[in-house]
């Protein structure tokens, strides 16, 4: 294990653990977005996905991504199993850090990506079809992706198309998914009639700094060394999401409104959303561009649903779709060779080809991601249903889908109603009442 | 007996009650609740989107007290809880048949 580096591999290591934070966190950012009716089964879809796309990606999700190459176009079955992901470094991807460490790094990318498109369908979509739906855009839309895109010998890697640390394959690939989501499912029922409110934005608050905290290893661990690429990466990502915030609220105060604390979360992560494919090939001056375009460019962008009439319900397609389109065609501008040689310069450093390369990316990545997530959506539709019926939607996510409630504020603590026990819940009554007893003088 | 229901704004709970107490009023039953009069509701706005809100959230007191002390009460609620602006709210004076109090068993006036 001579060419492992113990500075990298703890770097990466700490950069993993960050971004599986952030699905938990993106939980919270969507939870508090909701109604309360709905606060459990909108955090629910994030926390399963953390469940279930690990336990596929460990399987023969890893392999078909980063395994050897087929075509250019998906990875073939050598790590079926994590089978030979050992502690020796794979050089193709990361030559100082055992690969295991790749592995399990890449995983949390894989892990957050369908858990970004929750939101466009939140608060009407039943549980199981929800799961059908994810394992197979997880399958047949990132899989390939991640290898076109980061795979060694992925077709659109191999054309120059740049994407640092996910802004096609995480960001433009879910907010593809999620036009196709808002639009299949169809609005919530009094979508654009009656309000239809985030029911606690500190919730949201808390899940903005979660994300933020846990892109600078989104961010910064994607350099896949700890170094000056890595700082810069951090620094840039910190940079955007700052510029974003401000130029967001800056956007909403001038056009006759009132500056927001959703509006200033929304702007920082639509600041990261972008900075992610370029933080590793722009300068921060760049980054500061980037950042205060993401502000505004988005801020426009989420009021076309209402313009269109499709229920994005959360804004995935107005965030991370508009922003990973935007940051992408940002890195074909603003790329410089003097921060990252390996990636060469943008149009803004004398090579326009950079950019078409990019826009390149962008239509391949959205439009397969789409058309795919369509299909999928019409398969699942026919087979299991994909929204929950009238009642349920009513009566919310929480009780229909799932049986319990996130808040109970009724001071009652529950003792306005019986105990129900069942054969999983086999409690003994006869011992309580005994211990009980006792009590009693 | 009677029973007075006043709707007031929020803010004007505390006054009120001391205003209560002050001629000397021992009990009174508090609840927050939502409606709308002539007071409009009011504009939320979350990611540019706006929406109105119907309902503006009231305090609604109910006291209880003997049919001669009535008036002086709604007055006393009138004085505390006016602002002179929309929205002030609404006073109801009820009759009521009985009150009992639980642990004694006292009925009418003696359980007030």
């Amino acid at each position: 294990m001579q060419n492992i580096n113990t500075g990298d591999t703890a770097f990466i290591l700490i950069c993993a653990a960050m971004v599986m934070f952030m699905t938990p966190g993106l939980a919270l950012f969507y939870g508090g977005m909701v109604r309360t009716k709905n606060v459990l089964g909108t955090i629910m879809q994030s926390f399963i996905i953390l469940g279930i796309i690990n336990l596929l990606w460990m399987l023969f999700g890893y392999s078909l991504a980063f395994g050897p190459d087929k075509f250019g176009l998906i990875g073939d079955l050598s790590y079926i199993g994590l089978k030979g992901v050992g502690m020796a470094p794979n050089a193709a991807y990361a030559p100082t850090i055992p690969h295991e460490a790749f592995m399990i790094f890449q995983a949390m990318f894989a892990i957050i990506t369908p858990a970004l498109i929750t939101g466009a369908f939140a608060e009407r979509m039943k549980f199981s079809s929800f799961l059908a739906f994810t394992i197979a855009w997880f399958i047949i839309v990132y899989l390939p992706v991640a290898h076109w895109v980061w795979g060694n010998g992925g077709w659109l890697r191999n054309l120059g198309v740049l994407d640092f640390a996910g802004g096609l394959v995480v960001h433009a690939s879910s907010g593809a998914a999620a036009l196709a989501a808002a639009i299949f499912t169809g609005r919530r029922r009094g979508f654009g009639a009656e309000p239809i409110i985030p029911h606690n934005i500190p919730l949201t608050i808390i899940g903005t700094g979660i994300l933020w905290f846990g892109w600078f290893g989104f961010n910064a661990g994607s350099a896949l060394a700890a170094g000056g690429l890595a700082t810069n990466a951090f620094v840039t990502t910190h940079i955007a999401a700052t510029a974003a915030t401000v130029s967001w609220v800056v956007v909403e105060w001038l056009k006759g409104g009132k500056p927001t604390t959703l509006g200033a979360a929304t702007g920082a992560i639509a600041g990261l959303a972008t900075i992610t494919p370029a933080a590793g090939y722009v300068s921060p001056t760049a980054a500061i561009l980037i950042g205060l375009a993401a502000g505004i460019v988005c801020y426009y962008a989420i009021s076309l649903k209402f313009k269109f009439g499709y229920d994005d319900s959360l804004d995935v397609v107005g965030v991370h779709g508009v922003g990973g389109i935007l940051g992408t065609l940002s890195a074909g501008l603003f790329a410089s060779a003097a921060i990252n040689g390996a990636a060469g310069n943008g149009l803004f450093f004398g090579n326009p080809s950079l950019l078409w390369k990019q826009a390149l990316g962008v239509f391949v990545v959205v439009g397969f991601s789409f058309i795919a997530s369509m299909v999928i959506f019409k398969i699942v539709d026919k087979l299991i249903g994909v929204r929950v019926d009238e009642e349920d939607e009513i009566t919310g996510l929480d009780l229909s889908q799932h049986s319990e409630v996130g808040y109970d504020l009724s001071g009652l603590g529950g003792s306005a109603g019986g105990f129900v026990t069942s054969g999983a819940f086999d409690v003994h009554p006869s011992s309580q009442v005994s211990t009980a007893s006792t009590e009693t003088p | 007996m009677k029973k007075i229901e006043a709707i007031v704004k929020p803010f004007k709970l505390d006054e009120v009650k001391d205003a209560l107490s002050g001629i000397g009023i021992k009990g009174l039953t508090v609840s927050e609740v939502q409606g709308f009069g002539r007071q409009k509701g009011h504009t939320e706005v979350y990611r540019g989107a706006e929406y109105t809100v119907d309902f503006v959230p009231k305090v609604k007191l109910e006291v209880l007290v003997e049919d001669n002390l009535a008036a002086q009460v709604v007055d006393t609620i009138m004085d505390a809880a006016k602002t002179g602006k929309i929205g002030d709210g609404k006073i109801f004076v009820i009759p009521v048949e009985d009150a009992i109090r639980i642990r004694t068993n006292e009925r009418g006036n003696d359980a007030i």
